[in-house]
């Protein structure tokens, strides 16, 4: 009970807060700036085609109403609220009337796939490298490795991504450019082995770039962590280097790595909106460009919605999952 | 300067990443001597190979590629620059107000800062250049990144506010009747400086990495040449699928230099300033 009213109150109502934050910045920005979402969309409308000004007349109110335009701000303002808390994003304009909502979900299981699995390893591997290179500061191959992810980390996703992209589709033709998977969807092995092939680079790339980013983070945790007394302790001890590693250092250092795991999610998740453009792969990041290619104005907000509300829950569940990790939140 | 020279001496990452940048900052000087403006097209032949005459070939557009390469490395330093000045500026002062005056105020606008630190910025800044396209110079793009980007390092500022506030020395200034103002100003800031230079360069990798995104996605004003946009039109005239490799190597290679030469000075300057390895190196200098 007492761990429920200290922990997890003030984390569910930081969620609350971030949502509330993001949808109205949301909600603001359109309206803040110069330009009018109705004109460009009727532009963009009139551009493909001539149309008759009355036929505008009566499309730009369909718009305005669509948009929640009419009424005053605060009116406004609640009209969103109440839209979105129905799960209502409106109809996309490119692809009419093809609710916005079955877009992102026909996109998210890729997305959210890869995800989870370069989250996963990254995570994983990011903190076991860095603390080998940590522990074994005058081994040649940590070294070695130290390098590359020092030279990685600063480069942006999108020229990590377009340089997989010139070596293995275009130079070596190794890996497929287009798309999520080939064939019918179905459970079989040679469906489920394209989704793994189809999904490989665009996987890689973002794993090496967050990788090099949790491998530093590892590497200065366990520096400072090695001149603690209990791991003097155990070398002297005579324990093995392997327990010593796994279990006195590695242990330590997943604390601050979970902690920083729920707030790089969002950084991760705008890497994958690149990689999916990059790589053309279906995920909602490729439905974001596509939007943006067809000036596609509800589908962008819509997707822009939905990202803030997924990641700021997915933090909070790693967030609530801290207890699991850290005895001292659980007996407090 | 002292600092420099003996950093130039004993640390073979700073003298890697500052002879890159000084080369960096040598190619977006020799703009200003370019023979070709900026945004014309078709002064040289199209599509050419690198050779003699085009060092590293020549574009779709018909702009020699090295010329080119001299105004958008120009222009990306300033975009990315500006973006820095002002998200550090703003950075600096709402943590340390927010530091300072505690209470409801610092909780409300902790929360709020906490928020921006989860949203994921790519799809809202998106929006937001989408609402604003052809608008979009790239004094509202570093104003927008600038903005977007105070989130992070205003809370690391209010951490260090909250523990100097509590030093003996503060204390001392403040009964000697030193104001708020002045406390901050003259006893605070030179710790602060370490801290702003290790933040303001990732702020500036940040900066780049995003002006690349969103020019690639044709978000930014195309007519200006930066490294982003040196993409796109590579890109969008199918460098890849033509094999005119040399388009796009000239701004993806440049892009790789100023971010790796960035990180290894700003590493290897934190590394300088960390008073226990200065304690290290005095051990084993001496």
């Amino acid at each position: 009970m007492n761990l429920l009213k200290s922990y997890f109150l003030p984390r569910l109502s930081q969620w609350l807060i971030t949502i509330l934050v993001g949808v109205t910045v949301t909600f603001i920005l359109p309206r803040l700036l110069p330009t009018d979402p109705v004109e460009r969309t009727l532009s963009t409308l009139s551009s493909l085609q001539t149309m008759d000004p009355r036929a505008v007349e009566s499309l730009k109110e369909a718009l305005e109403d669509l948009y929640g335009l009419g009424g005053s701000p605060f009116e406004q303002y609640i009209n969103y609220w109440k839209r979105l808390i129905r799960g209502d994003l409106g109809p996309s304009m490119s692809a009419f009337p093809t609710p916005v909502i079955e877009i992102i979900g026909a996109g998210l299981p890729w997305t959210v796939g890869l995800l989870i699995s370069t989250i996963f390893i990254s995570w994983i591997l990011g903190i076991i490298l860095g603390t080998l290179a940590g522990y074994l500061p005058k081994n040649l191959w940590c070294q070695i490795m130290d390098k590359i992810f020092i030279s990685i980390y600063p480069i942006p996703y999108y020229i990590l991504a377009l340089i997989l992209v010139m070596s293995f589709c275009y130079h070596f033709q190794v890996f497929p450019l287009v798309g999520g998977a080939s064939g019918k969807p179905e459970i079989s092995w040679s469906y489920l082995s394209s989704i793994l092939w189809h999904s490989f680079l665009p996987a890689t790339s973002l794993i090496v770039g967050s990788t090099a980013f949790r491998f530093i983070m590892a590497k200065a945790l366990t520096s400072t962590i090695i001149a603690s007394d209990y791991v003097h302790y155990a070398e002297t001890a005579g324990l093995s280097r392997w327990r010593i590693v796994l279990f006195y250092v590695i242990r330590n250092t997943l604390l601050p790595q979970a902690t920083d795991l729920g707030l790089s999610i969002g950084a991760i998740f705008s890497g994958t909106v690149i990689t999916e453009v990059v790589f053309s792969y279906p995920g909602i990041g490729y439905s974001l460009y596509m939007g943006l290619l067809q000036a596609d104005f509800n589908l962008i907000l819509g997707i822009t919605v939905f990202s803030i509300v997924g990641i700021a829950t997915a933090a909070l569940l790693v967030d609530l999952s801290y207890p699991l990790l850290d005895p001292r939140v659980r007996y407090k | 300067m002292k600092i420099i020279k003996d950093l130039f001496k004993y640390h073979l990452s700073f003298r890697f990443g500052a002879i890159i940048l000084l080369l960096i900052f040598l190619l977006a000087t020799l703009s200003f001597f370019s023979p070709y403006e900026a945004t014309k097209r078709r002064v040289v032949p199209k599509n050419e190979a690198p050779s003699f005459d085009y060092i590293f070939g020549t574009t779709s557009l018909g702009q020699d590629v090295f010329w080119i390469l001299t105004f958008a490395i120009r222009n990306t330093l300033i975009i990315a620059g500006l973006a820095v000045l002002i998200g550090r500026s703003i950075a600096v002062i709402l943590g340390s107000f927010s530091g300072y005056v505690g209470g409801t105020t610092d909780r409300v606008l902790q929360s709020i800062v906490d928020s921006f630190i989860v949203i994921p910025r790519l799809p809202l800044l998106i929006l937001i250049s989408f609402v604003l396209k052809g608008e979009l110079n790239f004094l509202h793009l570093a104003l927008i990144l600038g903005f977007l980007d105070i989130a992070w390092p205003s809370k690391r500022y209010r951490s260090q506010i909250l523990s100097l506030r509590e030093q003996e020395f503060t204390y001392t200034a403040v009964f000697s009747g030193m104001n708020t103002f002045k406390v901050i100003l003259k006893e605070h800031f030179p710790f602060f400086i370490p801290y702003l230079l290790a933040d303001a360069v990732s702020g500036f990798l940040w900066a780049i990495g995003i002006e690349i995104t969103l020019a690639v996605l044709g978000l930014c004003d195309l007519t200006t040449p930066t490294i982003g946009t040196m993409i796109y039109w590579g890109n969008y005239y199918q460098a890849l699928l033509m094999q005119r490799l040399w388009v796009l190597a000239a701004p993806v290679i440049t892009s790789i230099f100023i971010v790796v030469a960035f990180y290894l000075i700003s590493t290897s300057l934190s590394e300088y300033l960390d008073p226990r390895t200065r304690l290290k190196r005095l051990g084993t200098g001496g």
